[in-house]
């Protein structure tokens, strides 16, 4: 180092009490909590108030928005929900439109907020902001809940779409307290009506707290004014809600990000542990190969270490060279069938339509998994849920902020859990393949199983022995299903270079289509990695060659 | 972290042992850095010489260990940055390996462009975005590392992981793809760019304990010091080689820091006895102002940073 660079070794003239600080500092955990209430619950206030109550407002903050032209609290009271709501347009129209993250910590934890707003059209961002929460904070506005005679349709829209996303933690913050007089009676017909839809949902260990963002009730201090709780302010409530995740237990699963090879001596196999533990000497298997190795080393900028729990980012070493890119899976090798993550290309899934243009079935979209990108064909809406009563009904077509459960198909298997089981192996984004839009989130149910007898797989190959006449015709037909197909005919292709062709373009997802005449031995070959899925369309009908194509598609 | 060693791993005590915040941020940080060189045919790391760049550069050296940081750092060099970020800048980066690109509009440069003649917009505008949006253009990136964070300024909060910029550069708070769980999508059609912010959930003092923790060199000047100060519009400001002082002003030796390293006209200096990482956290927690005060750029009006960022500023 040299000497105009200052490192961070001297300690001299620190006080003890300093050092204790640190120390804790350094060995705080991290929360994540999504807030999740209607048009004026008081939200944003409420994050001002945690934040200006944890002392996590800066001065100049504070003066920023003690000047501010705006101010849509009365009564002379800060309008805290001015340090949250973010861009101008925002501002000038009143209400938050987009997800925006804040920091604050106490001595005991550090919490990242995921400000979501609850604007009807916006599911998908509160989907967003609770993709990664640990906790779900529900508004529920205690005046509105006694002018409507119950909760409002977007509170039952909330709590469901927490469930459904799988936050572990739901609790119920309900605020305004100070205009129902701090009564009792309020809190507990609205506990009441709360309680039914959470059993509904199967959403447990719920808590629920009465606040007064504005007045400061129940947020940070407790409340005098309302006697009759005795439970815990809402931030002694995230300090203390325990954080075990079903992540950290459970078989293991490591998807590959990134071979690094720095050299001809170290192959190594970088990513994130996505679920469970991964230990030095443990005997893996790779996904889809299903080869085994053993864990050599597990490596990282800071030395190698034993183990690695989920979400730890390390470097794997295997004690054999084994083919293994990005976008596959190291598993526990002899574990039995449960602890292994389901490998097909069908599954049912929850879907919430993030687009303007709706999902329709029979379209094809990208599809990334884990570190897997893929392309996913819609085959059938199962159901739509009504997301204000909660029911289920027949659909077409899923438009932007609906969520319906989807069966898909894809080009490739993924290797995939229960998102109940595993939110990070559970999970999936829809994307556009013409805009390149994020147009979907998907939560998977289960795989579902093959019954076929291969006649609905996708080809590898479509092979119609001289017949270089309706190739293109085939071609049209499988692109109108959303399939990608080539024509492989091209004169600079030998027949001896067919199967590997074919390979690739299996690979990449793509139906070779081909008139040649291929010896047997080259159709075994091809058949050898696409079992069934090789056809041999001779002295059939045009149409009905079509017609079988396109029924499967 | 556990190190390797020859007994039986305790499972129950790996389940016990939590990352602490610091670990567990790293660790998506990481996450972040592989999952865009895996999916960017050419990313970029801008590089700002400052403790935030600090963080991120090693955070790149941690990702791709035991490999080299596999693309090339950016600076943009507005010509008045201070003379000892220049030095760091070329012995830091020299000292681990890294490719360094480093970028100025010598058109504007030349023309005589400062914060003075033509305000501090129109000069970030010209040496800063511009010049930026010409490299990354020169250079063919589809990707840029940049070390901001989400909770420096109010318009950044609602920035994503990957902030989507269309052909001109622009950033559309309006249509940004939703981000959900650690999924990125890092699809673009040719001219569309992605900046990626690897330190997003990071906060400054997390910045501040990171570099402790880790021993992470950074530029002296965020360390107190007696230092040549004139007072300029409310700022203090350092005086360095070649500065024309307006009449009526005075040098003073004070004892300073910076708080935050942007270009000498325009970043004020804070008295300061902290001269050490702990003695900067310390005061950290006890002042609390946020960094971004003592830079012109965010004040000139309100809203300022949005409105830079839809042009194409970090």
């Amino acid at each position: 180092m040299s000497t105009s660079v200052t490192t961070a070794t001297e300690e001299s003239g620190v006080t003890r009490t300093f050092e204790a600080f640190l120390e804790a500092h350094l060995e705080q955990e991290m929360l994540r909590f999504t807030t999740a209430g209607s048009v004026d619950d008081g939200k944003s206030t409420l994050i001002g108030r945690l934040l200006h109550d944890t002392k996590s407002v800066y001065e100049d903050q504070l003066a920023a928005v003690q000047k501010s032209r705006v101010n849509r609290a009365a009564n002379g009271h800060v309008d805290f929900s001015l340090l949250t709501d973010g861009l101008k347009a925002e501002r000038e129209q009143g209400i938050t439109i987009d997800v925006a993250y804040r920091y604050f910590s106490t001595a005991r934890r550090k919490f990242i907020i995921a400000d979501t707003p609850g604007h009807e059209q916006y599911t998908r961002n509160m989907a967003t902001g609770a993709s990664t929460a640990d906790v779900a904070i529900i508004l529920i506005d205690a005046k509105a809940f006694a002018k409507a005679g119950g909760l409002l349709p977007q509170s039952r829209r909330h709590t469901y779409i927490a469930s459904l996303l799988g936050i572990p933690h739901v609790v119920a913050a309900v605020n305004k307290m100070d205009i129902v007089d701090y009564s009792e009676a309020s809190f507990t017909a609205i506990r009441r009506e709360f309680e039914a839809l959470c059993a509904q949902l199967g959403l447990e260990g719920v808590e629920m707290i009465p606040v007064s963002a504005l007045e400061g009730d129940n947020v940070v201090t407790p409340s005098a004014r309302m006697p009759w709780y005795s439970g815990p302010t809402l931030l002694e409530y995230l300090e203390t809600v325990p954080l075990a995740r079903a992540e950290t237990a459970g078989p293991m699963r490591f998807p590959v990000q990134l071979v690094l090879r720095p050299d001809a001596n170290f192959r190594g196999f970088a990513g994130q542990v996505a679920r469970g533990t991964l230990r030095a000497g443990d005997r893996v298997m790779a996904l889809p190969s299903r080869r085994e190795s053993t864990v050599r080393r597990i490596v990282t900028y800071d030395g190698d270490l034993a183990a690695a729990s989920y979400p730890q980012s390390v470097t794997v070493e295997l004690a054999d060279e084994i083919d293994l890119s990005r976008g596959e899976m190291l598993v526990e090798a002899n574990s039995d069938a449960a602890a292994l993550p389901d490998v097909s290309n069908r599954f049912r899934a929850m879907v919430v339509w993030m687009h303007e243009e709706p999902l329709v079935v029979g379209r094809t979209y990208i599809a990334k998994h884990t570190t897997r990108t893929v392309r996913a064909t819609v085959r059938k809406i199962d159901y739509r849920v009504d997301v204000n009563s909660l029911e289920h009904g027949p659909s077409d077509a899923i438009a932007m902020n609906e969520i319906a459960e989807v069966e898909f198909e894809t080009n490739l298997p993924l290797f995939f859990d229960s998102y109940k089981a595993c939110r990070w192996t559970g999970s999936l984004i829809l994307i556009d393949a013409l805009s390149n839009a994020t147009v979907g989130a998907a939560m998977i149910v289960a795989p579902i199983a093959d019954t076929s007898t291969g006649e609905t797989r996708r080809p590898a190959l479509v092979l119609l022995p001289g017949r270089a006449d309706l190739a293109e015709r085939v071609q049209d037909a499988l692109g109108s299903c959303g399939e990608r197909a080539v024509v492989i005919d091209d004169a600079l292709i030998p027949d001896s270079a067919v199967t590997a062709v074919v390979r690739a373009l299996d690979l990449a997802g793509v139906i070779a289509i081909s008139s040649r005449k291929l010896t047997a031995e080259a159709l075994a070959a091809i058949e050898s990695f696409a079992p069934r899925a090789v056809r041999v369309e001779d002295g059939t009908d045009d149409e009905a060659i079509l017609n079988s194509l396109t029924e499967q598609r | 972290m556990t190190t390797l060693t020859a007994t039986e791993p305790d499972i129950n005590e790996i389940h016990a042992a939590r990352l602490n915040h610091l670990q567990a941020l790293e660790a998506e940080s990481i996450t972040i850095l592989r999952e865009a060189v895996a999916e960017f045919a050419r990313p970029v790391m801008l590089y700002s010489i400052g403790k935030d760049s600090s963080v991120m550069l090693r955070l790149a050296q941690k990702a791709f260990y035991p490999g080299k940081i596999p693309f090339p750092l950016l600076h943009v060099d507005t010509s008045y940055k201070f003379p000892e970020m220049i030095t760091f800048r070329d012995e830091y980066t020299r000292e681990i390996g890294a490719k360094l690109l480093v970028h100025r509009n010598e058109e504007a440069i030349a023309a005589g462009a400062s914060p003075y003649k033509l305000g501090t917009q129109n000069c970030c505008g010209l040496l800063k975005t511009r010049s930026l949006l010409d490299a990354l253009e020169e250079g063919g990136f589809d990707a840029a590392f940049g070390g901001a964070r989400r909770d420096e300024e109010k318009s950044r909060a609602k920035e994503r992981v990957y902030s989507f910029r269309d052909a001109a550069g622009q950033w559309d708070p309006k249509n940004q793809r939703p981000e959900l769980w650690s999924l990125y999508n890092s699809r673009l059609r040719k001219g569309e760019s992605i900046r990626v912010f690897p330190l997003s959930n990071w906060t400054e003092l997390d910045v501040w304990l990171y570099l402790y923790a880790e021993k992470i060199p950074i530029v002296p000047l965020y360390f107190a010091k007696t230092r040549p100060i004139v007072m300029r519009g409310g700022a203090m400001t350092l005086v360095h080689e070649g500065m024309q002082l307006f009449p009526g002003e005075k040098v003073e030796q004070i004892k300073v820091r910076m708080r935050s390293l942007g270009c000498l006209p325009c970043t004020g200096a804070m008295r300061s006895e902290a001269d050490t990482l702990p003695k900067i956290i310390e005061e950290l927690i006890t002042f609390r102002r946020s960094e971004r005060e003592n830079r012109a750029i965010d004040h000139d009006e309100e809203g300022s940073m949005e409105v830079k960022k839809r042009e194409g500023y970090f």
